[in-house]
């Protein structure tokens, strides 16, 4: 399996239709626990960055995804910009220079966003947070030939467990034990992410 | 949702834009970003201070710009922190080679976006220190509490310390100390409702109060039937007072501030309550504070802060 510069545009490109599909969904998530904006500022960012990426003729994936890194953290706003921008720009440096991934390749820009994500955000897996779904989906990735379907069930399966813990990091921990049984919306972006990149890999394929 | 608004996208925009004309003599925009900055900034020879956060809190962070304050504030959306490259503009606008002390609320979207700002300044040579304030002891574990009122102490001070010629080092070690000795707690009694979402944040009954409650409505303590108003002071009072230990003797700079659509007139009754409690409890109020200095939008209730002072800080208490 190869990831081309085209598939990453593409993961980009349907991560933002994604985004923008679940954008009120995603905001009632947060409403729950957050304070409501987590859909609206994921729209925000990933609109620009996936404009950005469709009008590129970056063909280094290691540039393409720093731009994306770039325009995540200045347009996402709040907990999020930083640390989707943060996973972005340190998967982005491993990639530097490439026009096609291995899996082992793209499983080395892949730890490092998530060892990023848990720097950024001194937070590690169980927490209720976003690094529920990358962490479980590192260690497919990292462990499996990459197929299309697993990556986006091993992403669901991941967010949907994030229900029934309770928050211990960012704004949600405020809530303690009323956290339980509430997705948490950072888990549930993650996941569109991942089915995004199911998809573009699908696309590749076929 | 009635506001007097025109779009809920263009809030902040636009309150950048009034405050700049309203308040020219003071403070200026940086063209194209959401910073305001002190006109003569940089100022020579001094520590830069910058703070900022979401908006929705005003008259913080602008409103605190000038002489012995900040040098700048950043205004991220409603309720949302801002982005690193905003607060990276601010610090540049404001460094004169001094450094840039960093003040920021505790809150896990302004910590990381400042410590992005702040290897961004480091990454082009500008030295920068950070302090995180954590004032709100309604939150049990110390490291997580929530930045609030208190920290337009923090500006004050250090501002006045700066302006005297504390290097940044000596700043940020004055910071994380007032930081250390202030307390605040609120009470709420009706939700705000951020322009974006047009649903308030939360709901309380009305004849509910709620006690603890965040600045952007975060969950407090506990919910309780409204009390008066001798009661709910006297509540706070001694919730801040048994966190900060402060006894017989002590001074105290005593804060009230209200959220947003409280009146004057009800923060006035909660002070007169704090202050002949602490009178009675022979610990004197060397500065009072009353009014809107950290509000949520159109959130009702208040919140007391009270900062325990000693010598080191009562230098720059002017």
């Amino acid at each position: 399996m190869e990831l081309t510069t085209n598939v990453m545009k593409y993961w980009l490109v349907t991560a933002d239709e994604k985004m923008q599909t679940h954008k009120e969904y995603l905001s009632e998530l947060d409403q729950a626990i957050g304070d409501g904006d987590h859909g609206h500022n994921m729209a925000r960012g990933f609109q620009v960055a996936a404009e950005n990426a469709k009008e590129s003729t970056e063909e280094d994936i290691g540039a393409l995804m720093k731009a994306a890194a770039m325009t995540l953290i200045s347009k996402v706003g709040g907990a999020s910009g930083p640390l989707y921008g943060t996973a972005f720009l340190k998967a982005s440096d491993k990639w530097k220079g490439k026009t096609s991934l291995s899996k082992d390749e793209f499983a080395e820009g892949l730890e490092a966003a998530v060892e990023g994500i848990k720097t950024r955000g001194k937070a590690e897996a169980g927490s209720k947070t976003m690094l529920d779904v990358w962490t479980p989906v590192l260690d497919y990735v990292q462990h499996h030939d990459i197929a299309a379907p697993d990556v986006s069930a091993k992403a669901k399966e991941s967010m949907e467990q994030t229900e029934s813990m309770k928050a211990e990091k960012g704004r949600a921990s405020y809530y303690g034990e009323e956290s339980i049984s509430h997705i948490d919306p950072g888990a549930y972006s993650s996941y569109l992410l991942f089915e995004a990149l199911a998809e573009a890999l699908d696309k590749e394929e076929a | 949702m009635k506001k007097f608004i025109n779009n809920p996208e263009d809030v902040v925009e636009e309150m950048l834009e009034g405050m700049a004309a309203a308040h020219s003599n003071e403070l200026r925009r940086l063209p194209g970003w959401n910073v305001l900055v002190r006109k003569d900034a940089p100022v020579t020879g001094k520590v830069g201070l910058v703070s900022g956060g979401g908006s929705g809190h005003e008259p913080a962070h602008a409103g605190f710009i000038g002489e012995n304050m900040l040098d700048a504030a950043v205004a991220g959306e409603v309720f949302t922190s801002p982005a690193p490259d905003q607060i990276f503009e601010a610090i540049k606008a404001v460094d004169s080679g001094s450094g840039v002390l960093l003040i920021v609320k505790n809150f896990s979207g302004d910590v990381m976006n400042f410590d992005m700002a702040a290897e961004m300044a480091a990454a082009e040579g500008i030295d920068t220190e950070q302090v995180v304030v954590k004032d709100d002891i309604a939150v049990e574990n110390k490291e997580d509490r929530r930045g609030t009122a208190g920290t337009v102490l923090v500006h004050k001070i250090v501002g006045t310390a700066v302006e005297e010629g504390l290097n940044l080092q000596e700043a940020a070690e004055l910071a994380q100390h007032v930081t250390s000795r202030i307390g605040s707690m609120g009470v709420s009694l009706s939700p705000s409702t951020v322009p974006a979402s047009g649903k308030p944040g939360f709901t309380l009954a009305d004849d509910e109060m709620e006690l603890g409650t965040g600045i952007h409505g975060e969950p407090g303590m506990e919910r309780k039937k409204i009390q008066p108003a001798d009661t709910v002071a006297e509540e706070l009072l001694d919730k801040v007072t048994a966190e900060l230990e402060v006894k017989s003797g002590d001074d105290v700079i005593a804060l009230v501030n209200g959220q947003g659509s409280t009146p004057l007139m009800e923060l006035y009754i909660v002070y007169r309550k704090a202050a002949q409690l602490l009178s009675g409890r022979n610990i004197s109020i060397h500065q009072s504070m009353v009014g809107e200095y950290m509000s949520s939008l159109e959130m009702a209730g208040c919140s007391l802060t009270l900062l325990k002072l000693d010598d080191t800080i009562k230098k720059y208490v002017t």
